[in-house]
């Protein structure tokens, strides 16, 4: 298998956008990443959308606005991994050889198709009023009881999230606040005020990957793919622990030992955190921490810039916004950009490997739908 | 006033769940092969894939494995009950099962002992909720 580098990047503001067709607002972030990538439209072997809730065939609909049909396309549903399931793809068309560069983004306009965030679940949950935001407040109930972590301490990723948000120019929300404005929001499900929730948002996000050996002829810094893994949770019927997300745990294993590397050689990590616990359940699931310990990284600045492990220093799904499709990519294009060292205000210093970790989804009994890991690198 | 939540759609796997809560019984598809006792149903048993599965009434009692109050409605029909409690319950059996704990919450607490009641919300159907044990 050849080794693939992601050479052009396109993103824009996760904000609500429903005045425009989710076309209109996609196919520049899509010429973006290829204008940047400086390739010719005509080497594009392949593309590969990733959408939850757009309809049939996103994919085709965004890039005729660009010319670039008779290519393969492909449409990738993964809920919220769609789009790094998408880059996935991506890499191994090229990877494999079927082509030399390729194309993978997402797009979703969840304010338009009238989903609130994707329940996933089935009806039986819905008979008792359970929403995703009800499931993970339970998580967090049982982390805090499990490994006696607080609700100040949950506030304080809240508050770092909003801080790193406000750095960034892409993010749906981008105001600081306070402990005091997190814990007298609106309460959603307890403890999770609205501060502690991603957002609904609209948005799209693009990367254009070629075979390292020769994206040097079109980036001065191409990011290599060091790696890439993509699992499905297991159906579990019995008892499972809430505390750990066993599809991410065991994709993390997998991640680790393909690629030689450790959770102590990730230099800044985008996790999936579209509640704020995420953050803790992730990082012990990641191995960045043992179970239970994460906060103690929370609040000994290890997951801020200049710590141990940068930990969504982009603002996250909390800050950054959640439209679905586009999230998996969103995140890439955040972790390509610190290590070509043009992240601005967020930027980690000397940042020289980068993982994006992303779920998708919930069905009854799994763990998660899906979730796909990827290690950046230069 | 007519019930106006929404309600769990049955199918052919499903169906034996709801006529045994429709007769306050709460049982679990079991296997007959290697007696795993299972939650959502499944046309296999996840543990050995035998296709021979059983229903048997299970104890009726668990503990509160997680439990977080809601104070926003996804669905009209949940307006009137903000605030109204999940729970995730961990069945004696094994199996944890998402619900609505219902009653005195004032003493609610992960790992508290609960066991269910049914609320009768059709002629058809009744939906197993949980409540504080009483002799906790
Ligand atoms: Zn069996």
């Amino acid at each position: 298998m050849r080794s693939v580098s992601i050479i052009g990047t396109g993103m824009m503001r996760f904000m609500k956008r429903d005045t425009v067709n989710m076309v209109d607002f996609a196919w520049p972030i899509v010429k973006a990443a290829i204008v940047e990538a400086g390739v010719d439209p005509k080497s594009i072997g392949a593309a590969y959308c990733g959408s939850a809730a757009s309809g049939s065939m996103p994919g085709q609909r965004v890039l005729k606005r660009l010319g670039l049909t008779g290519i393969p396309i492909s449409n990738v549903e993964g809920a919220c991994s769609s789009s790094a399931i998408a880059l996935r793809h991506a890499s191994l068309a090229v990877a494999t050889g079927e082509c030399d560069v390729a194309l993978a983004f997402g797009v979703d306009q969840l304010n338009l198709s009238g989903k609130t965030l994707v329940h996933g679940t089935e009806d039986w949950d819905f008979a008792y009023g359970l929403a995703m935001p009800g499931l993970y407040a339970m998580r967090a109930q049982r982390y805090m009881y499990e490994y006696g972590v607080t609700i100040e301490q949950l506030t304080k990723i809240a508050v770092k999230s909003k801080k790193y948000g406000a750095l960034n120019p892409w993010a749906h929300f981008q105001q600081e606040v306070t402990a005091e404005q997190v814990m007298n929001a609106r309460m959603v499900a307890d403890p999770f005020t609205v501060l502690h929730c991603c957002p609904r948002s609209d948005g799209a996000s693009a990367v254009v990957v070629c075979a390292s050996d020769i994206a040097h002829r079109y980036s001065s810094k191409p990011v290599k793919i060091v790696s890439s893994v993509q699992r499905s949770g297991k159906m579990m019927t019995g008892f499972r622990d809430m505390t750990m997300p066993e599809s991410t745990q065991r994709a993390a294993r997998i991640l680790y030992e393909q690629s030689g590397l450790g959770p102590e050689d990730i230099d800044v990590c985008e996790v999936h955190d579209a509640f704020t616990v995420n953050e803790l359940l992730y990082s012990d699931a990641l191995g960045f921490s043992k179970p239970g310990e994460a906060v103690k990284l929370l609040e000994d600045g290890d997951f801020d810039i200049g710590g141990r492990i940068p930990l969504n220093i982009t603002g996250g799904l909390v800050s950054r916004g959640h439209p679905i499709g586009p999230t998996g990519i969103a995140q890439v294009v955040e972790m390509t950009h610190q290590l070509q060292g043009r992240a601005g205000k967020r930027q980690v210093e000397g940042a020289k490997l980068a993982m994006t970790h992303v779920t998708g989804g919930g069905v009854a009994g799994l763990d998660h739908g899906a979730v796909t890991i990827h290690i950046l690198g230069v | 006033m007519s019930y106006n939540k929404p309600l769990p759609k049955l199918d052919p796997l499903t169906t034996p769940f709801w006529e045994h809560a429709r007769r306050n019984i709460l049982a679990l598809q079991t296997c007959r092969a290697c007696n795993d006792a299972h939650l959502p149903p499944s046309p296999v048993c996840p543990k050995c894939l035998s296709t021979d599965q059983d229903w048997k009434p299970a104890s009726g009692r668990g503990v509160l494995e997680a439990y977080a109050e809601f104070h926003r409605a996804y669905w009209p029909g949940f307006n009137d009950d903000i605030p109204y409690s999940s729970a995730i319950v961990r069945l004696e059996e094994g199996p944890l099962m998402a619900t609505n704990l219902v009653g005195d919450t004032t003493n609610a607490r992960v790992g508290k002992a609960v066991e269910v009641i049914f609320d009768i919300v059709s002629p058809e159907l009744a939906l197993p909720k949980f409540r504080l044990a009483s002799d906790d």
